[in-house]
């Protein structure tokens, strides 16, 4: 800006503030890029003293991460050439793959977890913000913050209840029984958020297409939805980064078919003592998502944090 | 209009079917449209909620799901007020709060206060410093046991290059002194990026001709900052601390991988030794009752949350 303002600040605070903000940012930074250098160590490295910031990358932890593997004697091993480069990190430290590692499971079953009920919670929650939004419903501001009042719960204190009712109905461990109860604590956000973007559109749009001949419903769904499609995209991914890092429900209620990746990740060992760098790996391949994520929805990140309460 | 999924199942519709669904007056489309969302937040949270207080009177134990389950009143309820295992529990989680409050405020509000001086690149720097909080807590956390190793982690190392100590001669979650000030560490590390992106638009809030007038006036940017910085952002403020309070109170995944609430139990915070009484201890009947002291609290806390929310929505 060119005209003059008494407010904008002087140009030293500008680069006071510039200095300790980019300061502030480095240092939080550092655990981050930690995380994705050790992944990249071999396991000599990962815990030299001092901590080594230039080293030699290798994709031992990533094969790690995917692999059982067993110690072999110096013979077998030399009766086993490896034919692939991942056999060859195996085979220098004198082990063979003997299968592969779960991993690659309870990535996927984030994957489907997170998915399923994201799309349920969207889905649900877009056609109770709509009504919410639009209709006159008793008792409204009381549903609303009974809506909102389920996401304060404390997930440990509704988990033994849960924990039975699971049991008795054969959901525990299942990719179904989380699919609903992330779905349960999701609605809340999506009702919350998707009312606020829905509030924004004008009605004008939808009274216009209701005199054109358009049915309510119809009207919903040709000229609503297109116009909260941002909305609808940025509430989803909120859904689908709380389902992704939710721990507490899944290591009550999970244990193997359908446990998710954060039980999993702390779990990983290696062979005598914690194999940093595999630990690494794993939680590189499931931040870095999030973190995609985060740099997209940076324009409505506080909306979503605060349930539609702040909109910058 | 293009000839779409939606167009085609609308000709496939039977005629029948169609006219009734055309005939939903507005009112049966709310309820249509709001039921199912009602109906599974009651099968999932108020069901549960409910059974969890009917638990609470009884001696029950879940995995013995066939002995007689007996009816013992408020006695529950007796027994975790006048356990002192819990009030310690109460305290390790008031200091967690009390100092994670105080840190992301602080460094919170500050930053926000920086970057609103609107610097070149402060929009990429604000994108860079929120990253820590959308990520999971039980893997972040779980990875920050690696960086508090005594002698290997990197966070001991640079207290060491700082102080000159020796890296190896402390360790943060080992050490009952230093475990307490470990998780307030990691977490205000991850949430202080909160509290700034509320603050901040907390700031960009406030007019600018506020300023001017005060500039007008020959207030000076002290007195400016106090009278006008300050209270236009408190409710903003406000709403940041309750909210990290509540979150904060419930704290669980994060805790539980860093420390698992040792050494001993100066870390056992209130979720933590809930889950212990539940699920390890099996008392199910008495972690019912101490679910539900959490809960009202919760719900206490909630309810002035949403009366500061509405507060600032109506500015």
């Amino acid at each position: 800006m060119s005209s003059y303002s008494i407010t904008e600040p002087s140009m030293r605070l500008k680069w006071i503030a510039g200095v300790l903000v980019v300061l502030y940012a480095l240092i939080t930074l550092v655990p981050l890029l930690w995380i994705i250098a050790t992944g990249f160590k071999s396991s000599s490295d990962a815990i030299a003293y001092p901590p080594k910031v230039v080293f030699e990358p290798t994709l031992e932890g990533y094969v790690n991460l995917f692999t059982r593997q067993t110690r072999a004697s110096a013979e077998q091993l030399s009766e086993n050439p490896p034919t692939t480069w991942y056999e060859q990190i195996v085979h220098d430290n004198g082990m063979v793959i003997s299968g592969p590692s779960r991993f690659g499971e309870r990535f996927m079953n984030s994957v489907i977890i997170g998915f399923g009920s994201t799309f349920l919670s969207v889905f649900l929650g877009t056609l109770a913000a709509y009504a919410f939004s639009r209709y006159r419903i008793p008792l409204k501001d009381d549903l609303m913050f009974f809506i909102l009042s389920t996401r304060m719960m404390p997930p440990i204190a509704v988990a033994i209840p849960i924990f039975l009712m699971f049991r008795a109905a054969g959901l525990s461990d299942t990719h179904a029984g989380m699919i609903l109860l992330y779905t349960a604590v999701n609605l809340s956000l999506a009702v919350w958020l998707l009312k606020g973007f829905i509030d924004e559109i004008p009605r004008e749009y939808e009274e216009a297409a209701l005199i054109d001949g358009y049915t309510r419903f119809q009207a919903f769904v040709k000229v609503v939805l297109p116009q909260a499609a941002t909305g609808i995209a940025s509430t989803a991914i909120f859904c689908l980064i709380f389902a992704w890092n939710e721990y507490a429900f899944a290591v009550l209620l999970t244990s193997g078919t359908a446990q998710t990746a954060p039980p999993f990740i702390p779990t990983i060992i290696g062979v005598g003592g914690r194999d940093w760098p595999a630990v690494a790996a794993g939680a590189t391949l499931f931040l870095v998502p999030v973190m995609v994520f985060t740099i997209l929805l940076r324009k409505h990140l506080l909306r979503g944090i605060t349930f539609g309460a702040v909109r910058k | 209009m293009s000839d779409t999924a939606l167009d085609r199942v609308a000709r496939a519709t039977p005629p029948r079917v169609a006219r009734r669904i055309r005939g939903f007056s507005d009112r049966a489309i709310a309820w249509i449209f709001v039921a199912p969302t009602i109906v599974l937040l009651l099968a999932i949270n108020i069901f549960p909620l409910i059974w969890t207080i009917y638990l609470s009177f009884t001696n029950y134990r879940a995995n013995r799901p066939n002995a007689v389950v007996e009816w013992v009143g408020f006695r529950n309820y007796q027994r975790i007020l006048g356990d002192p295992e819990i009030w310690q529990t109460m305290q390790a989680t008031a200091h967690f709060l009390f100092w994670t409050l105080f840190f992301q405020v602080l460094f919170g509000f500050a930053l926000a206060w920086l970057i609103n001086a609107k610097f070149r690149g402060s929009n990429l720097w604000t994108t860079i410093i929120v990253l820590p909080m959308m990520l999971s807590p039980a893997v972040v956390g779980n990875f920050w046991t690696f960086l508090y190793q005594p002698q290997i982690g990197i966070f001991n190392y640079a207290v060491a290059f700082v102080t000159g100590a020796d890296p190896s001669s402390f360790s943060m979650i080992g050490d009952v002194r230093l475990a307490p000030w470990s998780i307030v560490i990691v977490d205000t590390w991850m949430w202080t990026p909160f509290v700034m992106l509320i603050c901040l638009a907390g700031l960009r809030s406030i007019p600018e001709s506020i300023y001017e007038a005060a500039e007008c006036d020959r207030a000076s940017k002290w007195r400016q900052f106090w009278t006008i910085t300050v209270p236009m952002v408190l409710p903003f403020l406000m709403l940041a601390v309750l909210f990290r309070g509540i979150e904060n109170f419930k704290m669980f995944d994060l805790v539980v991988q860093l420390t698992g609430g040792g050494p001993g139990s100066t870390t056992e915070l209130t979720s933590i030794n809930l889950k212990r009484e539940a699920f390890e201890k099996w008392r199910t009947g008495y972690a019912s009752a101490y679910a539900v002291i959490l809960f009202v609290t919760v719900f206490g806390l909630a309810s002035i949350y949403v009366k500061a929310l509405n507060t600032v929505k109506n500015r």
